[in-house]
């Protein structure tokens, strides 16, 4: 609590209370571990690869954390869905021709204002509740996705495929994409106007609106616009993958709530942080390329990372409450 | 007044369900028939139950799907190998989900977020126990799943039973008011001088038992298991509980809804294959069902409210 | 014997939140047939002495000390409730998803077994029936589907149920905030009652009259400390507001007379579907009984008018809550943002929060309405009731706004606030806005130059100038009542 009232940091010497701070404690001590076992060899190649994979989660993190701050019941469920179908459709417009790069990046963020839209008229037209408007939503989606792939695996133009893997002054391209877009959301949600009634509306929907803020506004945009994030999301996956895979969205479900909630925002909404999604972010691909380094199996491997997710938020709602 | 009309509406959507079944698909309308579409019914059902119970207490379960697969390996191989072993570590399941139910209220856990972490630990122990698609289901469960009453199958007598059973347990008992009070206002049950630790820790062991009779049953069903059989049990529960008039917040939840909810979910499966769908389409066309009957709840929450307004 | 041994008794108790001395140093004792009438200003010590008391918090240092049933006596949340102490709390305990005769399941632990249902439904109806005669609550209504009012009466009649311990000392915090008037008085009635049996009551209310009427003892608490109890007929109103810290000033009336003339406005500026009317300048009061429409009215009426992007720039319509939990507060946040929320968009700059703009708009409202805080960063929480209510004052008046909605801003506000608070209502009347006020007290209600009276939902009288007094608005609330039975 005390954290949410301080309007601007006091001092290095409280970072620690800052609630993004446990996640990038806790990605520096996976990344340490992992290279303790090379002996420190390889850790450039691991940070770029870290950054790179947590851009895709980061990205559609971010999205995720806006529809969490509006508050209880509201989560996306239909991003891996929106994901999926938005690469398919793209790299089917596209079909490898370089010309189409921009129409097709076009195309992406079209299915993710589509969904946004969907989900957003399934929750206020017909007063669904988030969870369940955009769970049955992705279905829909995803029989889109399964129909319009039908199977075939059509390849990225190669000036895409080669920006999505390819790195500028040795920062992967796709992590640059990642920082920018985690900066146009930290400004957005805390120094905007709109990131004030985001917060207000998570806070108390009720009181926001006899406030005056415009929370029909404030919901449409914040769903249209996560959906928009994971349809770009879903471009560059499947960019950077060499092709479209019905399943490729599937783990960012968990994923995009995970580095929310390790980033330190608060599930209840109303208070978030951007961050906490970039730390959460690399977290998630530390923890586990430090389990696998360490020959461990694939049960131990979700044991232990279930198992540190549930640790993390232990431990920072004991710092909240102190 | 308003928990009477919320019963209505999942009634009279499994009805018209399955009236469209019978219409499409007459020779259904038998004992076999029956037993065919309520097939897996009953494990649903239970999964539906185990969510409801965390519901009531205002938290939701993301970990009920891995959950229920995790206790599928274990049937599958400790229960049918070695009854008491298996036996004692789903008693250790169950133990396990009251002390995360404690674990949530004691430091004040968010609940979806625990239970998320939960699903990976599920998940990681059924793949430990069962690395590929195996194991047998113990045939005392096996007879008993596939056991044939007189006059109504077996899905439905079970349906019944569980409805009865869950509806007397949080309904009509003073444990399931006070358990369902935790949803409705935590802070006077705890001033009251209640331990909310204990409530919520019971209400978590409550869905741990259903999730426990849940995966039995559907090995009873299924004869083996494997580490992903049940990922879909998290959104179908889920959704059951929302189908069956349940809301997510304030302890409002009805037990008999919550099993007919997941009876419509698992005829809507059967009903789409009738339809002969291209399987593309089936995915979709479940959460097209999904988002009609919540649109007609809509209109009858809309007509109620008209109703009242001229009374009032 | 029982007429001496006291039901509780509180011994240089303490209670120290950090640096915060909620309570001071207090002694008192509670014996039956009492009812000991505690006032003071919000922050004074009232809601922590009525946990220290019922056993819900234990004090820093001191001791309390509860007479049980057998005899002997002991200490502890658990010999407060063997003791029969029962605590009805100034906001809701009830839970709405849960009957009523469920809800009586949480306070009393032996509703148990089969057929307790039964039993709850019982004790439930029989301690309605004794408090509030006529009460049309039945025990299997889900809470949630009954009005505010009845809620209260529900809490209530749980205070004063029967139970395995049987209530001896019931603690009543501002009991009467949604009742009207006759409902009210069947609660002072029972009390007296209840009181001439034996029982103890401690009443907390801002309604000095109504604790004049029904407490035998009155204890003014202040800053931690009892600092003045005396039987009731020792105190005069004017003297209790007096120890409470607060010089009352001079009434209102005679300044509306003058200032009202000029000030209103001739055109009617808006008109609502109920029928409610009000010039420019004007203080439009809604009244009548609790619960009859009028918040409704004000909020249907606000919607209205505050849809649209352009009225998060320009709001025509701003919103004071009086149920500032549900209504106002956004309690992660500081105070400066709680002033400035709706202020936020004529304070940025191309979507950007201007932030040095917003500081000098809080620290103006700060200095010009008495937020009393040291630092505008604090949490809204850590202000005391009172000031909460001045931060939403300071949100809705910060704005441009025409047109001010109140919904019955000053519960459970302080005399002290409510001064200040009516001092700017007529200074921003004076500026030319325009404010519909609904206000369950009918003494707030009678400073306003327009007063509709609302019966079931619909206006049943519409005073203006001399015609505003108590006498007619309970004229108007009350023969409409008879006429349509």
């Amino acid at each position: 609590m005390a954290d949410a009232t301080a309007d601007r940091p006091s001092a290095v010497l409280s970072i620690h209370r800052r609630p993004w701070f446990w996640a990038w404690v806790a990605s520096a001590v996976a990344f340490v571990a992992t290279l303790m076992l090379t002996e420190g060899r390889g850790g450039g190649d691991l940070l770029s690869a870290a950054l790179t994979f947590a851009s895709f989660s980061a990205i559609v993190g971010i999205g995720q954390m806006f529809v969490i701050t509006l508050g209880p019941g509201n989560v996306d469920l239909s991003i891996p869905a929106t994901m999926t179908l938005a690469g398919t459709l793209s790299l089917k417009f596209m079909d490898g021709a370089t010309g189409l790069i921009l129409p097709g990046l076009a195309v992406a963020l079209g299915v993710g204002l589509g969904a946004g839209v969907t989900n957003y008229l399934l929750i206020r037209v017909l007063r669904i509740p988030p969870i369940i408007a955009t769970l049955s939503a992705s279905f829909l989606y995803q029989s889109l996705a399964i129909w319009s792939n039908r199977g075939l695996r059509i390849k990225p133009p190669a000036a895409l495929s080669d920006f999505t893997t390819g790195a500028t002054l040795g920062v992967p391209n796709l992590a640059l994409v990642g920082l920018g877009i985690a900066l146009a959301a930290w400004l957005l949600l805390e120094r905007s106007t709109f990131g004030r009634w985001i917060s207000a509306f998570g806070q108390n929907e009720r009181a926001a609106r006899l406030s005056g803020v415009p929370v029909e506004f404030v919901r449409a945009v914040t769903f249209i616009g996560a959906a928009a994030l994971a349809g770009l999301t879903g471009y560059l996956l499947a960019s950077f993958s060499g092709g479209a895979a019905l399943n490729m969205g599937q783990e960012y479900l968990l994923i995009s709530i995970a580095v929310v909630v390790i980033g330190g925002c608060s599930i209840a909404g109303g208070y978030s942080n951007v961050p906490g999604i970039w730390g959460g972010a690399l977290f998630m691909f530390l923890i586990v390329s430090m389990l696998n380094s360490y020959g461990l199996g694939a049960g131990v491997r979700l044991i232990v990372t279930g198992a540190i997710i549930i640790a993390i938020v232990a431990a920072a709602s004991g710092k909240e409450s102190t | 007044m308003s928990a009477r009309y919320r019963i209505l509406l999942p009634v009279v959507s499994l009805a018209v369900l399955l009236a469209a079944v019978f219409y499409m698909q007459p020779r259904a309308m038998s004992y076999f028939g029956l037993n065919l579409l309520f097939n897996l019914a009953v494990p649903i059902a239970l999964a539906t139950v185990a969510q409801m119970m965390i519901i009531m207490v205002n938290d939701i379960d993301l970990s009920v799907g891995t959950f229920v697969s995790f206790v599928a390996c274990v049937t599958a191989t400790f229960l049918h190998d070695t009854p008491l072993l298996g036996g004692l570590i789903l008693l250790a399941a169950i133990a396990g989900y009251a002390a995360i139910g404690a674990l949530i209220e004691a430091r004040q856990l968010p609940a979806i977020v625990v239970t998320l972490g939960m699903s990976f630990v599920w998940g990681g122990l059924a793949v430990l126990i069962l690395p590929s698609p195996g194991g047998a289901a113990p045939d005392w469960i096996r007879t008993l799943m596939t056991a044939k009453p007189p006059l109504v199958p077996m899905a439905i007598v079970a349906s019944v039973l569980l409805a009865v059973v869950a509806h007397v347990l949080i309904m009509r008992t003073s444990t399931g008011a006070i358990l369902r009070a935790v949803g409705g206002n935590a802070r006077a049950v705890g001033r009251s001088g209640w331990s909310l630790v204990q409530l919520r820790a019971g209400a978590y062991a409550l869905a741990g038992l259903f999730g426990v009779l849940s995966g039995v049953t559907l090995v009873g069903l299924t004869t083996s298991a494997d580490a992903n059989i049940a990922l879909r049990y998290t959104l179908l529960s889920i959704a059951g509980v929302i189908l069956g008039g349940g809301e997510f917040t304030g302890g409002r939840i009805s037990p008999v809804g919550a099993v007919i909810g997941a009876l419509t979910l698992a005829l809507a499966g059967s009903f789409l294959s009738f339809m002969r769908l291209s399987p593309d389409w089936q995915i979709g066309a479940q959460g097209a069902i999904l988002i009609l009957v919540l649109a007609v709840r809509l209109l009858f929450a809309r007509s109620g409210r008209r109703k009242e307004a001229q009374h009032g | 014997m029982a007429t001496e041994t006291p039901l509780v008794a509180l011994s240089d108790a303490r209670m120290h939140f950090g640096a915060v001395r909620a309570l001071d140093g207090v002694s008192l004792t509670i014996r039956p047939g009492e009812c000991v009438g505690l006032i003071g200003h919000n922050g004074a010590g009232k809601s922590t002495a009525v946990n220290v008391i019922n056993g819900g918090l234990a004090p820093t240092a001191g001791t309390v000390t509860y007479a049980l049933p057998d005899g002997s006596t002991g200490t502890g949340p658990a010999a407060a409730r063997a003791a029969g102490i029962r605590s009805v709390f100034q906001e809701l305990s009830l839970c709405p998803n849960l009957t009523v005769e469920e809800n009586l399941r949480i306070p009393q632990r032996d509703l148990t077994g089969p057929g307790w249902r039964r039993r709850a439904a019982r004790r439930i109806s029989n301690a309605l029936d004794a408090v509030f005669p006529g009460h049309r609550i039945r025990p299997k209504t889900t809470v949630g589907d009954l009005s505010l009012a009845e809620r209260q009466m529900v809490e209530i009649a749980m205070g004063f149920a029967e139970g395995a311990a049987p209530a001896r000392l019931v603690i009543l915090d501002e009991p009467t905030s949604s009742l009207d008037a006759s409902i009210a008085h069947h609660l002072m009635d029972h009390v007296k009652a209840f009181c001439a049996r034996g029982g103890a009551v401690i009443f907390i209310s801002h309604m000095l009259g109504e604790v004049f009427e029904v407490a035998t003892r009155i204890d003014v608490m202040k800053d931690g400390k009892i600092t003045d109890s005396r039987p009731r007929d020792g105190f005069t109103q004017q003297g209790l507001i007096d120890a409470m810290g607060h010089v009352a000033s001079a009434p209102a009336e005679a300044r509306r007379a003058a200032s009202a003339a000029e000030r209103i406005g001739e055109d009617v500026l808006l008109r609502t579907e109920e029928g409610l009317t009000a010039r420019r300048g004007e203080i439009v009061g809604l009244s009548g009984l609790a619960g009859h429409g009028q918040a409704e009215a004000l909020a249907r009426f606000f919607l209205s008018r505050s849809a649209g992007m352009g009225h998060a720039r320009r709001p025509e319509v701003v919103f004071v809550a009086g149920d500032r939990a549900r209504d106002g507060i956004m309690p992660l946040w500081s105070i400066l943002r709680n002033v400035s929320l709706t202020t936020l968009s004529a304070l940025s700059r191309r979507g950007l929060v201007d932030r040095d703009a917003e500081a000098r708009v809080g620290e103006d409202w700060r200095k010009r309405i008495g937020i009393r805080t040291g630092n505008m960063s604090n949490n809204i929480l850590s202000l005391s009731g009172g000031n909460q209510q001045k931060v939403l004052f300071a949100r809705s008046l910060a704005s441009p706004a025409p047109i001010v909605v109140m919904d019955d801003p000053m519960r459970g506000v302080d005399v002290g606030t409510k001064r200040e608070a009516y001092d700017m209502i007529r200074a921003e009347a004076e500026k030319g806005r325009t404010f519909l006020w609904y206000s369950t007290e009918t003494e707030e209600v009678c400073r306003c130059d327009r007063v509709f009276v609302f019966r079931n939902g619909r206006i049943s009288a519409e005073l203006t100038g001399d015609e505003i007094s108590e006498q007619h608005i309970l004229a108007a609330s009350f023969e409409m009542q008879e006429a349509a039975e």
